[in-house]
């Protein structure tokens, strides 16, 4: 075995024990560490295949910045995990039976006949053509229109975020100017007809209403 | 490359480069004047709806046309699928104004998002390659995600929008799975291509088959059909009634196309391995469907099964279209232009009862259970009446919509020789009556529990009664909205 067969498959295991802790881990922050170490993994397999934007992009994009903000998410998240993993090892055994039954009839299909690498001959690459320069020609040229697509899906992305989290707070003093500028009088003060003799005590809550728009 | 590259021809794309266009302009419109004069905002999308559909027909020339270096294709399929699409958007945005209003809900955002998953559903409709479909898959999904959890504080809302999001995230990764698996075997993208690669027999039929499981998992999922519909009265019930509209109309067009463009157009050479999966699921979907719906005491839930078993009748037509290999251009014409009136059919009978229970709610009240309809007759002979059509209508009575276009699926799928999956699907439209008709009986024979008068806006009054008048119209005429039917499919497989 050549030398690089000997480290894929180093990353390969790797990446599928880190991918099997993330979902069997108790604590999730060690879920989310798994994670981080799924996809430098994963960027090694890429870097092997000399797709070495893509995994610069990946350890970038996703280690960086990506999962380090899930980190914190997942930090500050009080998440009861033991309520959340109730059933899993009750449904353990019907959904591992299951899972193992498709991954042997998909491994029966997708075995080397028609996936082995000899069935897709690597191109012959001019020497000096740089990965990143290629990708982001055929990004910009052949892929303009999903590219701009994609742009649309972040931007409704930000949309749907600000819409679903931004409030406005209830107990904030902040006033606006505007409004009070524009407040009439029959906004704050309220007639009250009231018996010209009377014994009772006149409470003044009464007469003095809140402001509007408070 | 870059040297013989040529700026692609954007005529084609001119309604979603419009459409993107006034989405943007439409932000910085609601941030100017959203918060005071919140009708601009809704009257501008309405607007930029119509500009959209002037377009289309304008740049309509019945060629199918190719651009974006191929990944975007224009042809009377599309542009006939994009106006119904604008029609049932606009529908959906009058029915749900006033009740949206009165919550609080009708914010810029919106019909910003409303805008977006329309966009959303015009790529899908044109996409010519996987990327394209996948991207305005996920633009669509990703927008409606957001519009049912758009009553944040509703415990209700939000559970829905996260099973809607954990399972269709799910059928994504499906779809996903399935088209790559189907370009590891073609070796393009391209939906021209594959189909190629397909008729040739260039491509190992082994791993096409099992890419086509995961694609047909997908659709179906998207599609609302057994056994992946699990999410659907969830979602129809949990979502606010506008939101509802909207996912039960519009993006079942969006569904239609993905599927003819994957399986009819790209896959047609396997026609007889799908067709297989497609009857199976429709049985499923028509009888649980039906059966199921017979149980539920909320309107709803109640429209979100009969949904899953219009879908199973639709798909019924998809699965008859193709005897033998070659194909008979005739037969398949009129199978699928059969599937195509079905959804048309669907989509206008689920606006209108949707919109009925849209009219019937109000502030701190929402009119979605069968007890709410009781004697809707007294409070209002004419939308008792309209909810009496569309009721006929869906349980296939003649002379409506729905009738027709039961009757010309079952045609179709008797001349393809499926005479049992034929009367088995008979059989449970006939239990499916009993729950339609449950309605009716409701309206017209039980006394009202609520007396409230009917107040509601002129615009949903006057578009719920044309809604009515079109599904007894189109009963009756049905060959108005057929010949169109036939004739973008006769384009695209003739």
């Amino acid at each position: 075995m050549e030398f690089k067969a000997v480290i894929f498959y180093v990353f390969a295991t790797v990446l599928i024990g880190a991918a099997l802790r993330v979902i069997t881990a108790r604590n999730p922050v060690h879920a989310v560490l798994f994670l981080v170490l799924a996809f430098f993994n994963a960027a090694g397999i890429w870097m092997l295949l000399q797709a070495e934007f893509l995994a610069i992009a990946l350890v970038m994009v996703y280690v960086g910045a990506v999962m380090v903000l899930f980190l914190f998410v997942v930090m500050m998240l009080d998440v009861n995990l033991e309520r959340l993993r109730q059933g899993f090892w009750s449904y353990l055994p019907l959904g591992g039976m299951i899972g193992l039954l498709m991954a042997g009839e998909m491994a029966l299909i997708l075995g080397s006949t028609y996936f082995g690498a000899e069935n897709f001959p690597g191109q012959d690459v001019a020497a000096g053509s740089s990965n990143t320069k290629e990708l982001a020609r055929l990004l910009f040229t052949k892929y303009a229109w999903p590219f701009e697509i994609a742009s649309v899906i972040l931007l409704v992305g930000i949309i749907g975020a600000v819409m679903l989290t931004l409030r406005k707070r209830g107990d904030s003093k902040a006033v606006n100017p505007l409004d009070q500028i524009k407040v009439k009088r029959n906004d704050r003060v309220r007639m009250v007809n009231m018996p010209f003799e009377s014994d009772a005590p006149v409470s003044t809550e009464s007469v003095v209403t809140a402001p509007k728009g408070e | 490359m870059l040297d013989n590259f040529v700026t692609p021809d954007l005529y084609p794309a001119a309604p979603e480069l419009f459409l993107v266009t006034m989405a943007m302009v439409l932000i910085f419109v609601d941030l100017a004047f959203g918060e005071a004069r919140r009708w601009i905002v809704g009257a501008l999308t309405v607007a930029t709806l119509v500009g959209a559909a002037v377009i289309t027909v304008l740049t309509a020339d019945g060629q199918s046309t190719l651009t974006f270096s191929n990944l975007f294709a224009d042809d009377p399929l599309a542009d006939f699928l994009k106006l119904l699409t604008y029609l049932s958007v606009i529908m959906v945005i009058i029915y749900g104004r006033g009740y949206l209003a009165e919550r609080g809900l009708d914010k810029g955002e919106y019909y910003l998002l409303v805008l977006f998953a329309t966009l959303g559903m015009m790529v899908m409709i044109s996409a010519a390659s996987f990327v394209t479909l996948y991207l305005g898959l996920e633009l669509l999904s990703l927008s409606l995600y957001a519009l049912v959890a758009i009553d944040r504080d509703s415990v209700r809302s939000t559970e829905a929008a996260m099973k809607y999001f954990v399972l269709g995230s799910m059928a994504s990764g499906l779809l996903l799975y399935g088209m790559s698996m189907l370009y590891g075997a073609t070796g393009t993208l391209e939906i021209n291509g594959v189909a190629q690669a397909v008729m040739q027999m260039q491509a190992p039929k082994a791993i096409m088959v099992f890419g086509l499981v995961f694609t047909v998992a997908g659709i179906a999922f998207k599609l609302g059909l057994a056994p992946f519909h699990m999410w659907i009265p969830d979602v129809y019930h949990g979502a606010p009634t506008p939101i509802t509209l909207l996912i039960g109309s519009a993006p079942k067009f969006a569904a239609f196309a993905m599927t003819i463009r994957l399986l009819v157009y790209g896959l047609l050479g396997l026609a007889i391995e799908w067709q297989k999966m497609m009857l199976i699921m429709a049985v499923i979907s028509i009888g649980l469907g039906n059966l199921a719906a017979v149980a539920q005491t909320n309107l709803k839930r109640m429209l979100a099964y009969s949904a899953i078993s219009h879908m199973g009748f639709m798909v019924l037509g998809l699965a008859s279209g193709i005897l033998s290999l070659p194909a008979n251009p005739y037969v398949a014409v009129s199978a699928y232009s059969a599937s195509l009136y079905y959804m048309v059919a669907y989509v206008l009978m689920s606006l209108g009862a949707f919109g009925v229970i849209l009219l019937l709610s109000r502030n701190g009240h929402e009119a979605e259970n069968l007890e709410d309809f009781k004697g809707l007759n007294q409070r209002s002979p004419v939308f008792a009446a309209v909810m009496l059509m569309l009721m006929f209508s869906m349980a296939g009575i003649p002379f409506f919509i729905g009738f027709f276009a039961k009757f010309s699926v079952l045609l179709t799928l008797i001349f393809a020789g499926h005479t049992v999956i034929a009367i088995a699907a008979v059989m449970f439209s006939l239990v499916g009556a009993f729950y339609y008709l449950r309605v009716v009986k409701l309206m017209y024979f039980d006394a009202p529990l609520d007396t409230a008068p009917l107040r509601c806006n002129l615009d949903l009054r006057i578009v719920l009664i044309a809604n009515g008048i079109a599904v007894a119209w189109l009963g009756m005429f049905p060959d108005s909205v057929m010949v169109y039917c036939h004739e973008v499919m006769l384009s695209l497989i003739g």
